[in-house]
């Protein structure tokens, strides 16, 4: 007999059939590539010249960091909270538990989905920035870095959330009235809609429980001058603090990833 | 041959052994109890209604759910300690689905063949279901036929040994399920062995060496469909009109009784008809709980 397909052989083409499938998919495409460009474009051309303070970092710039930010939550726990009880609902998953695939080809496959998507979209929103709303690009290495090692963490927190979230919507249909609220309601507690130092301090501590406000603050230290430090509730960006948090959110979106997860609907088997 | 014993493949096993199957959901014992063989190179067909109790039966021997009594073999493996090697030796085609709406039927085609360590190749599997002037078209544009052709091809596209076919034809119309049936003799022309299950008796009659009834969770008949429930051998109805009365009667031996009436009347006996019961009347009977029993 000939021996069995290797697992990340198999998970390497799913990334390809993961990527074929979201990006022909119309909905899928826009909620998750494209939503968060449509806003850059609208936010930046209203309020995008607007000076935040004293500091003269323009509102486009301070955009910039939240959208990336969100750019992550969307293509990784917003396309996953969505598109696996649509999966689920539409007989994929069954069909793949009934052939040899591995179990672990198929997070390969998402995993590698989101990682694609995210960079196209990063680079796509940067693009935005700078041709449109004079957005300046990271200036030193410790901002690139940064970008790199906040976009991995943030990505692994959000891909295992999404994950485990994919086992609360009752069903594909529903999914995206029980997800895209949430998101919204971080967005605008976290900082990427309006200043986070503006915000009433009962919503900074509410937005401050979850990883998207230190995903957004990560993202200002890489995007916005040492200056705008000024801006920051502590006056500082506390980019070991941001660490550790999401750290600690790897690992507890680890088990509950772990916990949750679920290959059939309710009541099916 | 102690040695070839321990081969999956030794063709005295039977693909399928099910000894005492037991499933309860609640109080509600889905399948009760159910014994079942399967040789090898077998077409199965399992009817029954609604409910009862043929899916949870198909799932458990596709591994999909535990049971919670019997003994289950399907491949010389129980299903329940189900692993990869078993899954490269069947083929399953699930109830209607939704899925790769978006991909190719040659993209789905070749990307599930990679799972397999000796997939057919996709052209010929495209051949084989009629879907070769498909094979560009995204799923989601595929008639209600040829998605469901596209199901087979994904089942048979790793060579299985063993094909589950659960409901293959429900919403076809006749010429697509006529065309169905030739796809799946073909498949058991070659030695496949097939488990489908069906609301259609003449897709039973017509495929199927050996014709299962579940009702209410029991196998209530298994036989040959020229002889589920007793058929072959059971009375039989011979009408005809007599002194301008319509009579008929039921007998166990009909010709005699028609040879008889041919001497009587000196030749011609008129409106001569000599009735079998049909697989239907059989079916029917066997998954009639008589009044007040019918199923919720």
């Amino acid at each position: 007999m000939s021996r069995e397909p290797g697992t990340l052989s198999i998970g390497w083409s799913r990334i390809g059939i993961e990527l074929k499938q979201l990006l022909r998919d119309r909905e899928a495409f826009v909620f998750t590539l494209a939503l968060p460009m449509i806003l850059m474009l609208v936010f930046g051309s209203v309020f995008g010249d607007q000076e935040l303070g004293p500091t003269g970092i323009t509102f486009a710039q301070y955009f910039v960091a939240g959208m990336i930010a969100s750019g992550i939550v969307y293509t990784s726990f917003q396309n996953l909270a969505i598109g696996i009880p649509q999966e689920r609902d539409e007989g994929t998953l069954k069909r793949l538990e009934g052939t040899p695939m591995p179990k672990a080809a198929y997070f390969l496959g998402k995993v590698g989905q989101v990682c694609v998507v995210y960079v196209l979209q990063l680079a796509l929103l940067i693009a935005i920035g700078v041709l449109l709303f004079e957005v300046e690009v990271p200036s030193t290495a410790e901002q690139w870095a940064a970008l790199a090692w906040l976009s991995i963490l943030g990505l692994t927190t959000w891909t295992l959330l999404g994950l485990a979230f994919s086992s609360v919507p009752k069903s594909g249909k529903g999914a995206s009235a029980v997800v895209t609220p949430i998101i919204l309601v971080l967005q605008f507690t976290s900082g990427v809609f309006f200043a986070y130092d503006q915000l009433p301090s009962w919503m900074q501590q509410l937005a401050a429980l979850f990883p998207l406000k230190w995903l957004t603050q990560g993202m200002r230290y890489v995007f916005l001058p040492d200056s705008a430090a000024a801006l920051e509730v502590t006056g500082s960006f506390e980019m070991a603090r941001v660490a550790m948090v999401l750290l600690v959110w790897t690992l507890l979106s680890a088990l509950l990833a772990w916990g949750f997860f679920r290959w059939r609907r309710r009541g099916d088997g | 041959m102690i040695a070839s014993a321990r081969l999956p493949t030794v063709s005295g096993q039977p693909a399928i052994q099910v000894r005492g199957l037991v499933k309860a959901y609640g109080s509600l014992r889905a399948v009760d109890g159910i014994d079942l063989e399967v040789q090898r190179g077998q077409c199965v067909a399992l009817l029954g209604p609604n409910g009862a109790g043929k899916t949870t039966t198909t799932e458990i021997l596709e591994g999909y759910r535990q049971r919670d009594a019997g003994d289950v073999t399907v491949l010389g493996v129980d299903p329940g300690r189900a692993d990869r090697r078993w899954r490269t030796r069947i083929g399953i085609v699930l109830q209607q689905v939704g899925d790769l709406a978006e991909l190719t039927v040659r993209e789905s085609l070749a990307h599930f063949a990679g799972y397999y360590p000796d997939p057919r190749p996709v052209d010929e599997v495209l051949d084989r279901v009629g879907l070769t002037a498909k094979a560009d078209a995204r799923g989601r544009t595929l008639s209600g036929g040829q998605r469901r052709r596209l199901d087979v091809g994904l089942g048979i596209i790793g060579r299985p040994e063993l094909l589950f076919l659960d409901e293959p034809t429900t919403g076809f119309d006749p010429e697509a399920r006529r065309e169905f049936w030739s796809l799946i003799a073909s498949l058991r022309a070659e030695g496949a062995t097939i488990l489908l299950t069906t609301h259609y008796l003449e897709e039973a009659e017509a495929l199927a060496d050996m014709v299962g009834v579940i009702n209410r969770g029991r196998l209530v008949a298994f036989d040959p469909p020229h002889a589920l429930g007793g058929r072959h051998t059971g009375t039989t109805r011979v009408a005809w009109t007599e002194d301008g009365a319509p009579r008929s009667v039921e007998t166990e031996t009909p010709t005699a009784l028609v040879a008889e009436l041919a001497a009587r009347m000196g030749g011609e006996v008129p409106n001569l008809t000599v009735t079998r019961p049909t697989l239907e009347d059989m079916y029917l009977d066997l998954v009639d709980d008589g009044p007040g029993q019918a199923q919720p």
